[in-house]
């Protein structure tokens, strides 16, 4: 009993150390994964922002077609990085939306001027409202829908080129 | 070029990326004035209260560590607006938390629920509490004798 008891303090110092040791190599990751995946889109029905385009609704996620729902702002620079690859995904056939978070009319038709326009619709959500319930905590995100109004993929930030292939599976699983 | 050139414009180009990476990060927010209910108080004192009592255990989810009332950012400012229309339209607090809970996971709130994964925080206070309490009794009985 004496001996266990003389180790004790090496032994919860050592534990501790590893505890911090493995907090210093692999440190815990700072993107939050939304839990509505595998779960319904919840409902809304958001008005448009720039002209020529109609506004977002939830209904448009469950006529049969997978969609993305590409969350973005015209203030976010990643989504500038991300644009072509909206743009080729576009290209490819895959049907997007845009939220477009805390933002104006003529700062968003400023963006899909300077950047291309791969969206169908586009919804404002001034409030971040939308965002909000979808469990996304930041611009970019893209959300995969299939056609029955089911959420079946986030992606976090930015699109690069080697993630469409992913997105672009994504998609065709859903269909 | 000499070792101190070559040194001498690696800091230049670090400057110059530092700046760029500075002004990037200082443009990239919202232009539009944040949502009524983010910096505005409800007009129900009880009502505020609990509101308030709420945004104190939600965590702001871009900050990290700082709850969605201590937080300047953009999007606690639109969760702090998100709790106090709920409150206002009659919402019980612990709803609002489930719904929030429901989109982000345990992670959203500083009072996490008992289950499988935080049963070690709720219960290593009471081991450790334990530990000190057979500690000092080891303790006081030898120094009694």
């Amino acid at each position: 009993m004496k001996r266990v008891a003389l180790w004790a303090p090496l032994a919860i110092f050592a534990l501790l150390f590893a505890v911090v040791v493995s907090g210093l190599i692999r440190p815990a990751g700072t993107t939050i994964k939304s839990a509505m995946v595998g779960k319904p889109l919840p409902r809304f029905t958001l008005p448009p922002i720039v002209a020529g385009k109609p506004g977002l609704g939830s209904a448009t996620f469950a006529e049969g077609q997978p969609r993305l729902l590409n969350v973005f702002a015209s203030w976010c620079v990643p989504c500038i990085a991300e644009a072509p690859q909206l743009m080729r995904l576009k290209a490819l056939g895959v049907p997007i939306d845009g939220l477009a978070v805390r933002d104006t009319g003529p700062a968003v038709a400023g963006f899909l001027r300077r950047n291309g326009d791969p969206y169908a619709r586009i919804g404002s959500d001034a409030q971040s409202a939308v965002q909000l319930s979808l469990g996304s905590s930041g611009v970019p995100e893209t959300f995969v829908i299939d056609g029955r109004g089911i959420v079946v993929k986030q992606h976090i930030g930015d699109i690069r080129a080697d993630d469409v292939a992913g997105i672009l599976q994504a998609v065709k699983d859903a269909q | 070029m000499t070792a101190y050139g070559i040194r001498d414009a690696r800091r230049k180009i670090g400057v110059t990326v530092g700046l760029v990476l500075l002004s990037s990060i200082a443009s990239a927010q919202p232009s539009t004035p944040p949502a009524p209910y983010a910096n505005t108080q409800l007009a129900d004192p009880a009502k505020e209260a609990s509101a308030r009592a709420l945004m104190e255990t939600l965590r702001c989810l871009v900050c990290q560590g700082q709850s969605i009332a201590d937080s300047d950012a953009d999007m606690a400012a639109d969760m702090r607006a998100l709790v106090r229309e709920r409150i206002a339209a009659g919402e019980k607090p612990a709803s609002i938390r489930d719904w929030l809970v429901a989109r982000y996971g345990d992670y959203v709130t500083y009072d996490p629920p008992l289950s499988g994964v935080t049963w070690p925080l709720w219960l290593a206070p009471i081991v450790l509490l334990a530990a000190g309490g057979w500690i000092a009794r080891t303790s006081f009985r030898r120094r009694g004798r």
